[in-house]
């Protein structure tokens, strides 16, 4: 390709970023684009035009695509921005924990969203995946090097602190509060050195893989498959079905990719196993790349989780060094290569496809399917996507087999999972239990609501509102499939009495709206009117009348779920939806005004 | 590159291709493997309204416009781009088709002024797509930083026709990309910098593929500013590029003596309905302006 520079210089600090990050690899090739990009933002705290020049220069990508790729994520500046940018959450879990006294006190007290002041700025944020934390922040400092730090317990008061730059310590409670002697996906989280191999190894560590090793892939394929494992982030594919498919093809290379891009609103286990026990990602991520034969894998970390990432790399860079990955596993004929790669902000990048996009460097818009990642993913080749959680419970299946795993839980929703209590709930956290318990005995097991029950979100923004009345659900994947929910990633938001479920709805109308990736019509243009649509709802001003409102809702979920090409489309507007149907969300008691079309009247 | 065209592992066209069985509207029929569903509603002459499919482009699968119910899926289906599987069972025309046709122009017209866009209003009258019920677009300025062609982004849906053809389906520039995100998504060169001063050679094959009139040849946009555009008053000529050794075709639009547009046919071995600088505006300099 014969390509037209932009005309522009980086200055020595920003060449000096690119340049780290191209050393870490035997090719400038075109999937570093968003490490590249992300080691600008994190040097200076924006990409200039001289930084990307060089950028496009080192890796020959086109300048119009390579800013098409900065503009598409949350976390990347295109415009110079001050050093120092607190990130504060004002998504579901964070509002109901008072995030809007916060966001309020600092538009009048520090500066208005966005706006430059003594080299800091502040912004809302989607859900930081630090629910339990609520409400929660994340401060990135650009330099060198870059500080990233989660904060949480926020009060106007620390957050303000936070832009001024001070070291604040804010007490974050543990998030695991259950007893743990019936843990098992989190039995090491908390107990385990999470930088320590040999602790791990102390802890039961790669007893896993050893078995693996010995028994054969054949072996691991007819486990994973005997153990009914369901897929947990989010659609419930069966995971067993999903390794032998890649197992099969006769393609090569073929590889396998650890999906920790957790965004959807009120999730945060993955984080927790992530940061808790990081060698037990990295050894069911060998386990699975030896049941598929894949020499190379990926682990895609959200960019809001520095901790998370730092963690697996610094086990994957332990784990080489003992052995453990490489030209020869365990001694054994087993070549693999782990590497962390970095979100940047964009919840659509969890969407297995658009997350695959992202990894080659391109802008996060998913692909259609078919073909499916297990025939043509990354880079066109056989590709493995699961979830972290999804691969640790591989791990105990394997260590202990498929039996053990189906002991627990129901016949069609083996083994345990991993729920994510958050909002007006006594003890938000993570919370590990066999599949079937109730919805009810779960919120008891967080100690139950703080002010009284008026619904629950269940499965996240893309999931659904569940009743106080309906909290005998069982937590399984076929009974919520029958009750019209779904488990999602395993989210439980719990809302007090007296909850504004207008506004609660309208925010997750307006997270839709941010983080659609624009590509497809029903879901580009779709979640903004179905935002505009509910601040009509809120201020009380129609267009038309109400049924031509709820009308204009009809329509637009119909096109939405059956239209829409991935996902986050699709689900849009079910929690909508569920709301409409159980709280008070048309002013149904209001006067219907004369209808006076606000569109002007425009034929 | 003609997209949807299998071809084998050396890149030659398949011109011997299995039939794949299907039914479409009650009508059972057999079309070569590797056809979309589009293709096939075609052969039973079912119109189907398209906008960012064409002929000579990697389907887009971006505006939803085309789609059709697949008995099984859980979801309805871009025709323009699902091939054809054994035993499909598809309906064009059901409600949940009509009504999310229908739902997508009205989506499409509250945001975007499709009112350059052949067939567009024909349409909405088919679907009963009432074009303000969901509000009406945002003004934008137009962009006119280049001698040959303007940029009314208020009329572009985002079909990334105009990518595809000066990216890898047929310019290799990558001159302008998607840039943002959601609904602030634009089509846009790095920094937003004007076109001469970008990567643009100006072959001008983006303004031949944009299906909405975002994308206007100068002489076009000036004629339908001052409301002289008339197709029914133009004639078109076929012709072979004077310019070059390739001898590429080219239609020359021709009203009242003077050369308004220059295109070329897409089914052209040649061009697949791809020019250069010099075909596509070489008139020009034919001396007529
Ligand atoms: C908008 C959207 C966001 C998603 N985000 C995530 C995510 O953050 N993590 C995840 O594991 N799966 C996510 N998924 C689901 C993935 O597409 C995919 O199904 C999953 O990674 C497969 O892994 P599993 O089978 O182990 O669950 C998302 C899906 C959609 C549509
Ligand atoms: S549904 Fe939304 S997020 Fe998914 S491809 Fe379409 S625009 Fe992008
Ligand atoms: S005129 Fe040609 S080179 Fe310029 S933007 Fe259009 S397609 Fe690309
Ligand atoms: S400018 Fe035209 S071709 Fe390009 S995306 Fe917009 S509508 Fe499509
Ligand atoms: S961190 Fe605020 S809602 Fe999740
Ligand atoms: S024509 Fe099929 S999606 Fe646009």
């Amino acid at each position: 390709m014969d390509l037209k520079s932009i005309d522009a210089l980086p200055t020595d600090d920003e060449r000096e970023a690119i340049e780290r990050v191209l050393a870490t690899q035997p090719e400038p090739t075109r999937d570093l684009l968003l490490p590249v990009l992300r080691a600008i933002q994190a040097r200076v705290g924006f990409v200039s035009k001289g930084a990307l020049a060089h950028a496009c220069d080192r890796l020959q990508v086109p300048p119009a695509e390579a800013w098409g790729i900065a503009t598409f994520y949350h976390l990347i500046a295109t415009r110079p921005a001050p050093r120092t940018v607190l990130h504060v959450c004002d998504d579901v879990a964070c509002r109901a924990r008072g995030s809007e006294r916060i966001t309020k006190a600092l538009a009048s007290r520090f500066a208005p969203e966005a706006a430059a002041h003594h080299d800091a700025c502040w912004k809302r944020s989607p859900c930081l995946g630090q629910c339990e934390r609520a409400p929660a922040a994340l401060r990135i400092r650009a330099g060198e090097p870059v500080e990233e730090r989660a904060l949480g317990g926020l009060d106007a008061v620390s957050a303000m602190d936070a832009l001024r730059g001070e070291t604040i310590a804010v007490p974050a409670p543990a998030s695991i509060q259950q007893p743990r002697d019936s843990l098992r996906l989190l039995a090491r989280v908390g107990v385990v050195d999470p930088e320590s191999l040999d602790d791990y190894r102390a802890h039961g560590g790669y007893a896993a893989l050893r078995r693996a090793h010995e028994l054969g892939a054949s072996w691991v394929l007819r486990e994973v498959s005997d153990a009914k494992l369901l897929g947990r982030g989010g659609a419930g594919f069966p995971a067993g079905r999903k390794w032998g498919a890649v197992a099969s093809q006769p393609a090569r290379p073929r590889y396998v990719v650890c999906n920790a891009d957790e965004s959807e609103p009120g999730t945060f286990k993955d984080r927790v196993l992530m940061e808790g026990d990081p060698f037990a990602i990295v050894e069911a991520i060998t386990l699975a790349a030896f049941a598929v034969s894949a020499e190379r894998a990926f682990v895609y970390v959200r960019g809001e989780y520095p901790l998370a990432a730092a963690r697996l790399e610094h086990a994957i860079a332990s784990a080489r060094r003992r052995g453990l990955l490489g030209e020869s596993v365990m001694g054994h004929a087993q070549r693999l290569e782990i590497e962390v790669r970095r979100g940047a902000g964009a919840y659509i990048c969890g969407e297995e496809t658009a997350l695959l996009e992202s990894l080659e460097g391109r802008r996060g818009e998913p692909r259609a399917k078919p073909p499916f990642p297990v025939e043509q993913g990354l880079f066109g080749k056989p590709t493995l996507v699961n979830n972290v959680e999804t691969l640790a419970a591989a791990l105990l299946i394997v260590r202990d087999g498929a039996p053990a795993f189906t002991a627990l839980g129901t016949p069609e929703s083996s083994g345990t999972r991993l729920f994510c209590l958050s909002g007006d709930v006594t003890r938000p956290g993570v919370y590990e239990v066999p599949m079937g318990l109730t919805l009810r005995a779960l919120i008891a097991l967080a100690g139950g609501a703080t002010h009284g029950l008026a619904g629950v979100l269940l499965g996240g923004a893309a999931g659904t509102f569940v009743g106080p009345d309906e909290l005998d659900l069982k937590l399984t994947f076929e009974d919520t499939r029958r009750a019209g929910a779904t488990l999602g990633s395993g989210v439980v938001i719990v809302f007090r009495e007296g909850t504004d479920f207008r506004a609660v709805v309208h925010g997750l109308a307006g997270f839709f709206r941010h983080e659609s990736c624009g590509q497809c019509v029903p879901c580009r243009v779709g979640t903004t009117k179905v935002d505009d649509l509910l601040a009509r709802v809120r201020a009380g001003t129609p267009d038309g009348t109400w049924d031509d409102e709820r009308d204009r809702l009809r329509e637009l979920g119909h096109v939405l779920r059956e239209a829409s090409i991935c996902g986050l489309g699709q689900a849009a507007a079910s929690a909508l939806e569920s709301a409409t149907q159980r709280f008070a969300i048309w002013p149904a008691a209001m006067p219907t005004p004369t209808p006076t079309p606000s569109n002007g009247g425009k034929a | 590159m003609a997209a949807g065209s299998p071809t084998d592992p050396t890149g030659r066209l398949v011109t011997l291709r299995r039939k794949v069985q299907l039914t479409i509207d009650g009508a059972t029929l057999s079309v070569s493997e590797g056809s979309t569903i589009l293709d096939a509603a075609k052969s039973l002459g079912i119109d189907t309204p398209t906008l960012c499919f064409a002929q000579n482009l990697t389907p887009a699968n971006a505006c939803r416009v085309c789609v059709v119910e697949l008995e099984g899926a859980r979801t309805l289906v871009p025709s323009c781009a699902r091939r054809v599987e054994p035993g499909m069972v598809v309906h064009t025309d059901s409600a949940r088709v009509r009504d999310a046709r229908r739902t997508v122009l009205e989506l499409l017209a509250s945001s975007v002024d499709m009112s350059a866009t052949p067939k567009f209003a024909e349409w909405c009258e088919r679907y009963g797509a009432r074009p303000t019920r969901f509000g009406t677009p945002t003004p934008r300025p137009v962009v006119d930083d280049n001698a040959l062609f303007v940029r009314d982004y208020a009329k572009c849906m985002l079909c990334y026709k105009c990518v595809e053809a000066c990216g890898d389906d047929a310019q290799h520039t990558f001159a302008i990309a998607v840039a943002g995100r959601g609904a602030h998504a634009t089509i846009a060169t790095e920094l937003d910098t004007p076109l001469p001063d970008s990567a643009c050679v100006f072959c001008g094959n983006c303004v031949g593929v944009c299906p909405t009139g975002a994308l206007q040849f100068r002489a076009e946009h000036e004629l339908r500013e001052a409301d002289a555009w008339d197709e029914s008053r133009q004639s078109q000529i076929d012709t072979i590029c004077p310019y070059c050794g390739v001898g590429c075709s080219l239609t020359l639009h021709v009203q009242d003596e003077r050369i308004v547009k220059v295109t070329s046919p897409v089914g052209s071995e040649v061009t697949h309905g791809h020019l250069c600088v010099k075909g596509r505006f070489g008139f020009e300099y034919l001396g007529k302006r």
